[in-house]
């Protein structure tokens, strides 16, 4: 890992992280990839978050989909464990909750493939420090 | 295979669904059925939308309308008008309440939504284990301009007028605590991160660790140059592996970047971050009972003054802040003492996170201004009440806190109005209890977690904490007296006064708070021998009813004790002096034969 050596030196990271956040290793069409983000507190993992992750990994690798599965922490909605958020090229990123291996499915078919919504979403009902 | 190039989404909260959501779900159904829709646009119940006040909420999607108080009889409008022809139905617009105009575009109403993510920034955004999708969202931009730009008593100015207090429970000033340290000069001074999150039911500080590393290293940085110590520590409970883990591997990552260690940015300042373990003891997150677990002594509390400040880690000043009070420590230096303080209220500015958890349907952690109303946390936010059933209590603050009952519904939620209110902020643990809970067995349960957890070293808290115990559970037992509730009262005040450390002069508040709050109950269980939510189970008997008992023998059958007799197609007997009320009988029965008394 490149040390940051000055504010400079972090400023002009942060501008080329920004423009292409961490798909480097994917090439530099991340904008035409399905991003998938697992939430992986110990709530999530303790509801099979894990086995979640896995499977977007493996399946959609097998059904030749371009996209990135990364893990993030805890989103809030422990009540609807395991939680994801999948983020389609050129749309709004849209939270389920909720997700077995079943849901997960749905949501590659339905989704993903054909941008049809299946039940299970959760609105954001936050505000962020960006808009403040 | 449908294409659809429309999306309505339709609120299913829980007080959206009471208000007719299902009928505006099933009548824009048959609104798109009749119109030949079926193809483009779909119809969709989601989660809560957080702003029940003003729903029935209907969204439709991709161009973000945002319609509030639909109903049924709207459906026909809306798919005439804005699906067919492409017109917002002006009328269901919200109205932004300032501005007095209609907002058609719901990105430009986030000042609807109850919660503002500040502590949470980036938890469940970024990736914990990548240094690099922190950078790109102003990681350590904060400690940047703290080394480059300022100087150790500007960093103190701003946090000091941002009003920040300790979130870990105490709300102590966060700016005074650094200044006071930063003034005793020493060859070494320390910056501790207290992560000993210990109440049941609280998750906000794990998540915080888990979902974003980084933050909490920049802040113990950006702390370390304000008060001149060159030493962080993280004390943090064995029992959060993965909390650890992300921990390690955002040191590991933030030594490599340079952004730890020797002459960070170019400064010439130098911090690095260490991790102590804790073998999870409710009194460590004391601070000076944490410094002597960090030392290797036993985990116990000594008397304050001398404040850590002066004499902390091996008699050294100590700066020690909660976890979620260093999250909020970045965001504040980039964004400045005034925007925070124009968030929350004015004796308490910013955000708090809570855990929400017992009988309440979204169970979660939420952060919200400080100031809100209980009312609107658990509602709005948390969906209401499990079942339907009615709210009794919430319990904050964990075992030092008390409960908030129905009355307190509308009290804004602040560090000094919750004292007020005969609780206390504490972490941000929230337990709701509903009907079918006993405040006497919620108060013996705390008293059972702070007997188990206080480290002996005073009487008063060591004696005292089991001696309530043991008069709470002679009333759950249904052999209290009056006596003993005027005992409770009294003893609870001598140790709230005379106990050494914080966990024991807060540890009687669940049985004080109980007392004001809930009298009544106590009363009946010692008047009555009666519990009313059927918890305590000496005063419950398990009677079968002769008129509808069959005599089929399924209770006795089921029955673990043999305390059920009776002859088949006779009527049934339970021994009360044999009976362990474990219900087994009841759930057996068909008949509706057995109750309980």
């Amino acid at each position: 890992m490149a040390k940051v050596k000055s504010l400079a030196d972090l400023r002009k990271m942060k501008e080329d992280l920004q423009s292409k956040v961490h798909l480097r290793e994917k090439g530099d069409n991340y904008e035409n990839l399905v991003q998938v983000k697992v939430g992986m507190g110990t709530s999530g993992i303790a509801s099979g978050a894990k086995e979640v992750f896995n499977f977007f990994v493996d399946e959609l690798e097998k059904r030749s989909i371009e996209g990135v599965v990364t893990q993030t922490g805890d989103m809030g909605y422990n009540f609807a464990e395991p939680t994801i958020e999948v983020t389609i090229p050129g749309k709004e990123p849209i939270v389920f909750g909720n997700v077995d291996m079943k849901k997960a499915d749905q949501i590659i078919e339905s989704y993903i493939k054909n941008g049809e919504l299946v039940e299970g979403i959760l609105p954001e009902n936050y505000d962020k420090i960006d808009n403040k | 295979m449908a294409k659809y190039s429309m999306h309505i989404l339709v609120c299913g909260g829980t007080g959206c669904r009471a208000a007719q959501g299902l009928a505006i779900t099933e009548s824009l159904k048959k609104e798109i059925d009749e119109n030949n829709l079926n193809d483009t646009v779909q119809v969709i119940e989601t989660g809560c939308f957080g702003f029940c006040e003003k729903g029935p909420i209907v969204k439709i999607m991709p161009d973000n309308t945002f319609y509030v108080q639909v109903k049924p009889e709207d459906t026909k409008e809306i798919i005439a008008e804005h699906v067919i022809k492409g017109r917002k139905v002006e009328r269901l617009l919200f109205v932004d309440p300032d501005k007095k105009e209609k907002v058609s575009d719901s990105k430009h109403m986030g000042f609807y939504r109850k919660q503002l993510r500040i502590a949470l920034r980036n938890c469940g955004f970024i990736d914990p284990e990548n240094i690099e999708e922190y950078i790109g969202r102003e990681g350590y931009e904060a400690l940047g301009r703290c080394l480059t730009e300022m100087k150790p008593q500007d960093v103190i100015k701003i946090i000091k007028d941002s009003g920040l207090r300790g979130r870990g429970g105490g709300g102590f000033p966060t700016g005074l605590k650094w200044e006071i340290a930063s003034k005793n000069h020493a060859d070494q001074k320390y910056v501790v991160c207290n992560a000993d999150e210990g109440d049941p039911g609280a998750f906000m500080d794990r998540s915080i660790l888990e979902g974003d590393p980084h933050s909490i290293l920049e802040a113990m940085t950006i702390c370390g140059y304000a008060t001149a110590a060159t030493k962080g520590l993280v004390y943090i409970r064995a029992e959060y592996p993965l909390a650890i883990k992300r921990l390690q591997v955002a040191i590991k990552q933030a030594r490599e970047s340079g952004l730890l260690g020797k002459d960070i940015l170019g400064s010439g300042f130098d911090f690095d971050v260490e991790l102590r373990f804790g073998a999870g003891a409710f009194v460590c997150g004391e601070e000076t009972a944490l410094i002597h677990s960090m030392e290797g002594e036993r985990g116990e509390p000594t008397v304050k003054p001398p404040f850590p400040a002066e004499s902390g880690y091996w008699g050294k000043p100590t700066n020690v802040n909660n976890v979620e009070t260093f999250a909020n420590i970045p965001v504040i230096l980039i964004k400045g003492a005034t925007w925070f303080r124009s968030i929350g209220t004015e004796k308490s500015p910013g955000t708090k996170v809570f855990a929400l958890a017992g009988k309440i349907n979204n169970v979660g952690l939420i952060e919200v201004p400080m100031g809100i109303t209980l009312r609107e946390v658990i509602f709005e936010i948390g969906g209401g009440i499990k079942d339907g059933k009615k709210f009794k209590a919430v319990q904050t603050g964990g075992p030092s806190g008390g409960c908030l009952t129905t009355k307190h519904l509308d009290t804004p939620i602040e560090f000094d109005t919750l004292i007020a209110a005969g609780s206390m902020m504490g972490s941000g643990g929230m337990i709701v209890v509903d009907e079918d809970d006993c405040m006497v067995s919620v108060a013996k349960f705390y008293l059972e977690f702070t007997v188990e957890e206080s480290c002996g070293k005073c009487a008063p808290c060591r004696i005292g904490n089991k001696r309530l115990h043991e008069v709470l559970t002679k009333i759950c037992n249904g052999n209290g007296t009056r006596e003993d509730l005027e005992l409770l009262d009294n003893m609870s005040r001598v140790i709230k006064d005379t106990a050494l450390c914080g966990l024991g002069q807060t540890s009687p508040n669940p049985v004080l708070s109980t007392l004001d709050n809930f009298y009544d109950e106590y009363l009946e269980h010692v008047d009555d021998k009666k519990c009313r939510a059927g918890v305590c189970k000496s005063l419950m008997q398990y009677v079968i009813q002769p008129d509808n008992c069959v005599g089929c023998t399924a209770c006795a059958r089921v029955c673990p004790v043999g305390a059920i007799t009776g002859e088949r197609k006779g009527i049934h007997f339970i021994d009360q002096s044999l009976c362990i009320k474990c219900g087994a009988c009841i759930e057996k029965c068909k008949f509706n034969a057995i109750f309980i008394q």
